[in-house]
């Protein structure tokens, strides 16, 4: 079992070094957004302290989306879908792989560059180790819950669009539990409440949503 | 061991076909014809489970392959219309990884072997983007070199192919044959495969 998860973890890390363009560009589009606010709003830091969480992590929820169209569309058109479909193995156990390889690609470098970005916002290194744990724990479940709505939109004409439709309202518990952590950091509360509702979180998208959109992909291959 | 009984295909609202049947033994190979358009690649993709027939149902080993599952899986190679590579990775990178995702164990040497067998010596350090299409068909049926499970699925195995190729091609069903292994193929090329029985069906 678990050697199918690291042979398509494997395959997918050895294509996305082949193909590093789309993870510089959704890197690179993460570190322009947030470098915007910044710039726009002007050196104000009591005003940019309070923003920070939000930013950053509205950013890292955009840069996700970016790369999320392709995670199953290009398996789609080569016929290697069909394949993994016929592996003699649940389907689920496949998604999995493919949202821990698109993490690895995704939202492991947006977490590890955010604190970079975070001095932008004048935050204190309290506040930077915590907006570092919260995307690390939080970016898995963008990864796993935006993987069903990849495959609820693959062959879909324009589903880029409907893509984004559907995906940020799900988002949305993510990025409060996310954001208020470093909110909660700032104003002296302590992120602990925070951070053990984004690991539920996590941990309910990664276990829940492979075998969800293994049905999904399952009624697109048909 | 591969049974199907009164099939049906309905794509959209049109019906392709009804009341498909047939059964296949070990060493037996069917050839599954017709003219474009008539279903034949919806047929296999039931067979192998990708789609639900509309009726009917279909068999293996006695069992109906939906309550079999990956047992039923384990024991079925299918080569589609599309090649199923990427072009990313070279030709081994890609034969060693559709065997490990297919759970099978094929070390680098026995890859190497295969790509020879179908002709890419001397190919397999190159992305499969700069093949020929012929030659990326060839990578995609380097893995039938090797194949040990029992049943074929192969859809239009010999497009693109040269007739070296395709008697290559050819030379491997019959092999697999003789082991005792089912095949079942589409395709509008007649091409002679030494077989012990070979099934005719035509659709449409």
């Amino acid at each position: 079992m678990l050697t199918l998860v690291r042979a398509v973890i494997g395959r997918d890390l050895r294509l996305a070094m082949r193909r590093q363009a789309d993870i510089v560009s959704a890197l690179f589009f993460f570190i322009i957004v947030v470098s915007l606010f910044p710039l726009g709003i002007g050196p104000e830091p009591d005003l940019l302290r309070k923003l920070a969480p939000g930013v950053l992590w509205v950013a890292a929820l955009l840069a996700t989306m970016l790369s999320l169209p392709r995670l199953f569309a290009d398996d789609h058109r080569d016929g290697t879908l069909e394949q993994l479909a016929l592996a003699p193995q649940p389907l689920g156990l496949v998604v999995l792989g493919k949202v821990l390889a698109h993490w690895l690609v995704s939202g492991l470098p947006l977490a590890l560059l955010a604190p970079v970005l975070g001095l932008q916002f004048d935050l204190d290194s309290e506040a930077l180790w915590v907006l570092t744990g919260a995307l690390l724990i939080g970016t898995p479940a963008l990864s796993g819950i935006g993987a069903i709505g990849a495959a609820l939109t693959l062959g879909v004409r324009g589903g880029g669009v409907l893509l984004s439709l559907l995906v940020l309202p799900l988002y949305i518990p993510v990025l409060i539990f996310g954001a208020g952590a470093v909110d909660a950091t700032v104003t002296g509360m302590g992120p602990q409440a925070h951070l053990s509702l984004l690991g539920a979180l996590a941990l309910g998208g990664l276990f829940f949503a492979p075998w969800a959109t293994a049905a999904a992909l399952r009624i697109a291959l048909e | 061991m591969l049974e199907a009984s009164n099939l049906e295909c309905v794509r959209g609202d049109r019906r392709l076909f009804a009341g498909v049947g047939f059964r296949l033994d070990g060493g037996e190979m069917l050839y599954l014809q017709g003219r474009n358009g008539t279903g034949k690649t919806s047929l296999l993709r039931m067979l192998c489970g990708l789609t639900p027939p509309a009726a009917g149902e279909i068999r293996w080993r006695g069992e109906p392959i939906g309550r079999l599952g990956d047992e039923f899986r384990a024991e079925l190679c299918y080569l589609g219309h599309l090649n199923a590579i990427k072009e990313e990775l070279t030709p081994l990178e890609n034969l060693l990884a559709s065997a490990r995702l297919a759970e099978e164990t094929l070390d680098e040497d026995a890859a190497l072997d295969a790509l020879e067998r179908v002709g890419l010596a001397g190919r397999a350090d190159l992305a499969c983007r700069y093949l020929s299409q012929g030659q990326k068909r060839r990578v995609a049926l380097a893995r039938l070199v090797h194949e040990k499970r029992a049943l074929w699925v192969l859809d239009e195995p010999y497009v693109a192919l040269d007739t070296a190729a395709v008697d290559l091609i050819a030379d491997l069903i019959g092999a697999h044959l003789e082991r005792g292994g089912l095949a079942v193929l589409t395709t509008h090329q007649t091409v002679a495969v030494r077989a012990g029985a070979v099934r005719e069906l035509r659709l449409g």
